[in-house]
């Protein structure tokens, strides 16, 4: 390689145009013995030292295997978990960058508005004792915005908003599907005008056609009210679709990071080709003419990761004595082009 | 020809619930020859489960009931059998995957028991050959450590693991075919890649047919020869992967091929996606069941249920009235130059 590798810089002032800026992230959780006195035995290492930015108004991507930390990261991030270390910086267009992570309760019940988050399951994210209207109201209800006709009319106007009828304020949720009910949870989302949205594996539980028109809905959206998102998915073709750029985690590690046409066409992380490799693409032609790279083995338990990198175990690269014992870094490669890997290459892989 | 292996013609499966009848599979008819590959699509609901399970005789009344059909496998109706004559057939001849292995292993057994169960019930063997043969089995399926794992429980084994021990089981009585309802969907993907692979290599091996149930068009596009798309319990479109995914005729299959977020795809388009929703069971709409979300809909199609025609190429069907007047690969194409 010829160009300089530079390390991801988290000490430099967050750029006006980050609309959030993860430093160091850590999640660990306790693993404890006894039922009285509980002894820490160990920790799950859930989100290990993720760093990474969000650009006002794009779709970060962030793909990875069950277990990998993504959904960690985001629930870290919004504080719906307590991070163990680390610094995460929301930048509000016009105001002063507010550290998350050790902000008090007054600077977090507002920030609340700006951050939103939608769920995976539909089924569960709403309660089912609850009509559509006091479900989509409630944030303006906690956070006393307006009068309650404002609230109605907000709502009504939501609903609309999201292709759901305005007459359905009075129903429950067992009576909408599971597309619908995804709906509902996007303008819950929406009541505050927020800035930044965490959507969770928003379309995994609903079926393909049904995820088309939610990833429709959710562009359009953007694209009408400027929303940033950080979109959590295992899906790789969906994250293709939706994001600007995409992150991939590895065993609460983020591997590679780049621009989306980067790093499906010139992926360097030997994870990246392995999980790229095996994502079936509907077309005869193409997947007939594909060489899947098959992993050896199971993700190990992120109780107990490998030393060094902690992809050696299964990576079909890995070189005694560097691998299993360095660490490696996320490195600039090629322009907002990072990876973890101490010998990256560019490879196609489909 | 040679007569095929498994035949079903006229397949209803229905289920009464306090709501009305539930017609999960209305109508249906293929056929599935010796070492095919035959992959069977559909959203949820809409019937390829049902037609799995009334395959093997797993529809049990008064809940749900096959009420008309015939479904013939080498030659025989299976629905004219006794429950002993299918307890033979059902992991002997016929053997099933299921999507979650861990509810279909025994967790109170260890794997090599439950292994050595299938093969002792299916061959006369005795208890030392059954071992021997189920430890083929797992080595098959290239588990490493197969004597260890022969002791080890379901909760010991990751999902990946799990899934290696139930095609190790469904194949180790050498089965005519195999029945995977969504094999892979409880499994990351690099997961995916390794058990499809495993387990399509070792049915080839055995010559063993494989059906394989998904929702998954990327699945079915990369592993079998031949497709069925269901919606609402009747088949709307059938033909070889290629055909299907080149040159859909069911608007139906247009739409979800549209809906597909593609991996390889640089540009960023806009999703074309179904509008609706797929209908309620109890009360299909009338005519062709797909028309409400149907963009070319016309008269006819809310008078007359469409049945199965050559539509397209040599061998490709489609149950669409308008299917020989449209031409929607030609719309797809349209599209893509004005995106």
């Amino acid at each position: 390689m010829t160009e300089v590798a530079s390390t991801y810089d988290t000490t430099a002032e967050i750029s006006d145009d980050h609309i959030l800026r993860v430093d160091n992230l850590v999640k660990e959780f306790p693993i404890t013995r006894g039922v009285f006195f509980k002894k820490q035995v160990g920790a799950v290492h859930a989100v290990a030292d993720v760093s990474f930015y969000v650009k006002r108004g794009e779709t970060l991507g962030l793909v990875g295997e069950s277990g990998c930390g993504k959904s960690t990261t985001a629930r870290s991030i919004l504080r719906l978990l307590e991070p163990t270390s680390g610094d995460v910086w929301f930048n509000p267009e016009g105001g002063d960058p507010v550290n998350i992570p050790t902000a008090n309760k007054e600077t977090l019940r507002n920030l609340r508005r700006e951050l939103q988050i939608i769920f995976q399951d539909p089924y569960a994210s709403l309660n089912p004792r609850m009509t559509v209207a006091s479900i989509v109201a409630e944030p303006m209800t906690v956070h006393n915005v307006g009068t309650k006709q404002d609230r109605l009319d907000r709502v009504k106007e939501l609903l609309k908003v999201v292709g759901l009828s305005p007459e359905h304020t009075n129903r429950y949720p067992h009576e909408f599907s599971g597309g619908q009910r995804q709906r509902i949870g996007v303008a819950r989302a929406l009541a505050l005008n927020p800035s930044f949205m965490v959507l969770d594996e928003p379309v995994s539980a609903l079926d393909v056609s049904i995820q088309a028109q939610v990833l429709n809905l959710l562009q359009d959206l953007q694209e009408e009210l400027g929303l940033t998102y950080l979109f959590i998915a295992h899906d790789l073709s969906v994250v293709r679709h939706i994001s600007d750029r995409v992150a991939v985690m590895y065993l609460g590690r983020i591997v590679e990071l780049a621009d989306r046409n980067a790093l499906y066409e010139e992926p360097m992380h030997p994870y990246t080709h392995a999980l790229l490799s095996a994502v079936p693409i509907p077309d005869p032609e193409v997947e007939s003419n594909r060489v899947r790279i098959i992993l050896e083995g199971d993700i190990p338990s992120p109780a107990n990761p490998p030393s060094g990198c902690r992809f050696h175990t299964r990576c079909p690269k890995a070189v005694e004595g560097v691998c299993d014992t360095d660490d490696p870094q996320l490195r600039e490669l090629a322009e907002e082009h990072w990876v973890a890997c101490h010998y990256p290459e560019v490879r196609k892989v489909f | 020809m040679a007569e095929p292996l498994l035949e079903v013609n006229d397949l209803r499966t229905y289920f009464s619930t306090e709501e009305g009848i539930v017609r999960a599979v209305d109508g249906i008819s293929f056929t599935l020859d010796r070492q095919e590959r035959l992959g069977i699509v559909g959203e949820s609901g809409s019937g390829k489960s049902v037609t799995a399970m009334s395959i093997m005789r797993l529809i049990e009344p008064p809940a749900g009931e096959v009420v008309t059909g015939t479904i013939t496998f080498k030659g025989r109706n299976l629905l004219e059998y006794d429950e002993a004559d299918m307890q033979d057939i059902r992991g002997g001849q016929i053997a099933m995957i299921f999507q979650d292995p861990m509810t279909a292993l025994n967790p109170v057994y260890t794997i090599g028991d439950q292994l050595m169960e299938t093969i002792m019930l299916h061959q006369k063997v005795s208890r030392k050959e059954a071992y021997d043969i189920a430890l083929t089995a797992i080595e098959d399926v290239q588990i490493p450590g197969a004597k260890s794992r022969m002791e080890t429980y379901p909760h010991e084994l990751s999902g990946g693991m799990r899934q290696r021990i139930m095609i190790a089981m469904g194949l180790s009585c050498n089965p005519d075919l195999l029945i995977a309802d969504e094999p892979t969907t409880a499994l990351d993907v690099t997961t995916q890649a390794q058990i499809m692979d495993l387990m399509l290599h070792l049915a080839d091996e055995r010559g063993t047919a494989v059906m394989l149930i998904t929702h998954d068009l990327g699945v079915v596009a990369g592993f079998c020869d031949n497709v069925q798309v269901m919606y609402g319990g009747g088949i709307v479109e059938k033909g070889t992967v290629g055909q299907l995914f080149a040159n859909p005729q069911h608007p139906y299959t247009w739409g979800l091929l549209g809906s597909l977020a593609r991996m390889d795809e640089e540009e960023q388009h806009r999703l074309r996606s179904v509008r609706g929703a797929p209908p309620s069971l109890i009360n299909l709409p009338s005519g062709c069941r797909f028309r409400p979300r149907c963009d070319f809909a016309v008269d006819v199609c809310a008078q007359a249920f469409p049945l199965l025609r050559d539509s397209g190429e040599p061998g490709q069907e489609s149950a669409c009235h308008r299917a020989n007047e449209l031409d929607l690969k030609s719309i797809v194409q349209e599209e893509e130059v004005t995106a």
